[in-house]
């Protein structure tokens, strides 16, 4: 075993970290003061291949891998939670779907365009009532003539503000528990009639990224649209949240390192009691934890992701990475306020958006508490 | 018709610069950058490239590990690299420099189409003397600092840059240009250029490839063929800092006028 990167991965993660530093580090701010997602940066990342790294080339993809993938969202992430998310479910959700479940003729017309840089993807799974426990759904779908008829309602679509498609779930058979009933399918949400989007949902943290509601009524879905089989849906949400989770831990490390980052220039500029505070050994022990810790989540995070990679069953080891980064970059960024003391609760540095940009890691993509479900989950304990 | 870029890797002048004690630059224990004048070169090959579609090869004198130097500008989008290397080569100046990879671009073939670009020079050196060197060493037309260039068949004409005006000039290819920074706005890496990179064609050429391609004089070339010696280099020592002195006032004055006699600058 040995913990380096490959040659490529290594200049990846070099394009990732200049890209970040020269193009997001400047918007950031701005972004999440607007609660307005940047076109012009996202369009930069679809030119330079961000929305397409673990994809194949056939397909119009990076040809790059998992973990990969993950050097892009540690890094986006250290700059800006928002870019983060975005990239993650276009990538890990949205996108892996149709990867895993589309037919050749579903890759070549909805993949492709979505890998290569010219679409964005969302995927809408949580309904108002059906977060954790996917048995509240109400969102169906009917089969009628040569399509599929969609009512309901989708709440927290991230991306949604401005993606062109759409992996949605919504039931096709009542007669059983929902994840029995369960399909997903590939919807158009630009182009659709009856399609209605909210504007962006009020949150404590990613605020740049475009969260909204999502409403289907009367929504015509052509039948070639089903992807995978009819009432398999549910497997395939939950094979595209255990990849999801990968993205996550990584977006955590990176919100975690960042504000390290951050505090490291802060201590040493700081003096206080004639000193600058990195001096002190309470700084240096908190900053020595903290790097630990860090260092460690993303250990678990690319040992999930080369399980991934390497096609093994990496369930558990994605939610381990998930908890443990997540909750990591809370202790963390929250430290990191903390050592900036008033200045770091002040808007003009960016450790207070970190902070506020970390919480959502315990929660979406499966909470901690989740988390904690699949994993115990695998070890035997009943 | 191809586009050859030639590139340098320097120190990064933004980390800690090591000297050997003999006075040389302890190359290997600095950070190295590209040149940045280079990725402009890189940035308008590439640029012609898009246009053109035509093949561009990257080339570099240097050590092995400037393979890596080469594999980043593949990944931006160029598709051979040359890395000409060989302890025969090592320390040499401009003069030795220009006439190696002068060799090895008639080793690669020049067209009567082709055209060569270079950074207008290199941070560490300072010279901007290679570019210019190698076009003479092949006896084609060059122009240097160039600030904008417009291609129409076999005619190149560029903007180049002077500090109080420029010039446009016109030449035919084959041909050299050295470009500034001004000429455009570098791109990055691109991930799909990244996994394709370490797959396309890398040669190396060193001494025994090159040693009969006539440019070769294996007289000049090297440390001990260089006309130019180096002395000693070193670290200059930091200036103080300096002292404003607030007013306008004569009590201003006679203060300055004290510090400067004090220094025996005036009396």
């Amino acid at each position: 075993m040995d913990f380096k990167l490959t040659k490529e991965q290594e200049l990846a993660q070099e394009l990732f970290r200049s890209f970040a530093e020269t193009e997001i580090k400047p918007l950031a701010h701005d972004m999440d003061e607007s609660e307005v997602y940047d076109m012009e940066l996202l369009q930069k990342m679809q030119r330079y291949g961000f929305f397409g790294i673990p994809y194949a080339k056939e397909y119009g993809g990076a040809g790059g891998d998992v973990l990969t993938y993950t050097l892009c969202m540690e890094e986006v992430s250290k700059q800006d939670g928002s870019t983060g998310i975005t990239i993650s479910v276009h990538t890990s959700l949205c996108c892996s779907c149709i990867n895993e479940f589309g037919t050749e003729e579903q890759k070549q017309k909805y993949l492709r365009p979505l890998v290569d840089g010219s679409k964005i993807g969302c995927f809408g799974l949580t309904e108002p009532n059906a977060g954790s426990d996917v048995q509240g759904a109400q969102t169906v779908a009917v089969e009628e003539d040569d399509c599929y008829v969609i009512n309901g309602s989708k709440v927290f679509t991230t991306n949604s503000g401005f993606a062109d498609t759409c992996v949605v779930f919504a039931i096709t058979d009542r007669s059983v528990p929902v994840s029995k009933g369960l399909s997903a399918f590939i919807v158009d949400l630009k182009e659709m009639p009856g399609i209605t989007i909210s504007d962006n949902i009020k949150r404590m943290g990613i605020r740049a990224a475009q969260n909204c509601i999502v409403t289907y009524d009367e929504v015509r879905v052509p039948k070639d649209r089903l992807l995978g089989q009819k009432n398999k849906g549910f497997k395939i949400a939950m094979m595209a949240l255990n990849g999801g989770r990968i993205g996550i831990a990584a977006q955590s490390v990176g919100l975690a390192q960042g504000a390290i980052n951050e505090a490291k220039v802060y201590v040493k500029q700081r003096t206080q009691f004639g000193r600058p505070i990195g001096a002190f050994q309470n700084t240096q022990f908190k900053l020595a934890e903290y790097q630990t810790k860090v260092d460690a989540a993303r250990l678990l995070t690319w040992r999930a992701a080369i399980a991934k990679d390497n096609h093994e069953d990496y369930s558990d080891l994605a939610a381990m990475a998930k908890l443990f980064a997540s909750e990591t970059a809370n202790e963390v960024t929250r430290g990191c306020v903390q050592l900036l003391g008033g200045y770091g609760y002040c808007r003009e540095y960016p450790v207070e958006r970190m902070m506020r940009d970390a919480k959502i890691t315990e929660i979406y993509e499966g909470t901690s508490e989740v988390m904690k479900m699949v994993i115990s989950g695998k070890m035997d304990l009943k | 018709m191809k586009i050859i870029v030639c590139v340098k890797q320097v120190p990064d002048t933004s980390g800690k610069v090591a000297v050997k004690p003999d006075g040389t630059l302890d190359r290997a224990s600095m950070l190295t950058i590209i040149n940045p004048d280079d990725v402009n070169a890189v940035e308008a090959a590439l640029a012609l490239k898009d246009e053109y579609g035509c093949k561009t090869v990257v080339v570099t004198m240097g050590p092995p590990p400037a393979e890596k130097m080469l594999r980043t500008i593949m990944a931006m989008g160029i598709d051979e690299g040359i890395l000409i290397s060989g302890r025969e080569f090592g320390g040499s100046d401009t003069y030795a420099t220009s006439q190696i990879i002068a060799a090895g671009l008639v080793h690669l073939g020049i067209d009567d189409d082709d055209i060569i670009i270079c950074g207008r020079q290199a941070i560490d050196g300072d010279t901007a003397q290679v570019g210019p060197q190698i076009a003479e060493k092949l006896g084609i037309p060059q122009i240097s600092y160039a600030g904008d260039i417009k291609k129409e068949g076999n005619t190149i004409t560029v903007k180049r840059m002077l500090e109080d005006g420029y010039m446009m000039i016109q030449m035919k290819t084959p041909c050299l240009i050295t470009c500034v920074k001004e000429l455009n706005q570098p791109r990055y890496m691109s991930t799909y250029g990244i996994f394709e990179a370490y797959q396309k064609p890398l040669a190396v050429y060193d001494y025994n490839t090159l040693k009969d391609e006539p440019l070769i004089d294996p007289e000049t070339i090297g440390l001990q063929g260089s006309p130019t010696n180096i002395l000693v280099s070193f670290t200059p020592p930091l200036k103080g800092a300096g002292t404003i002195l607030e007013g306008a006032d004569m009590n201003t004055c006679k203060t300055l006028a004290k510090i400067l006699d004090d220094k025996h600058i005036i009396r």
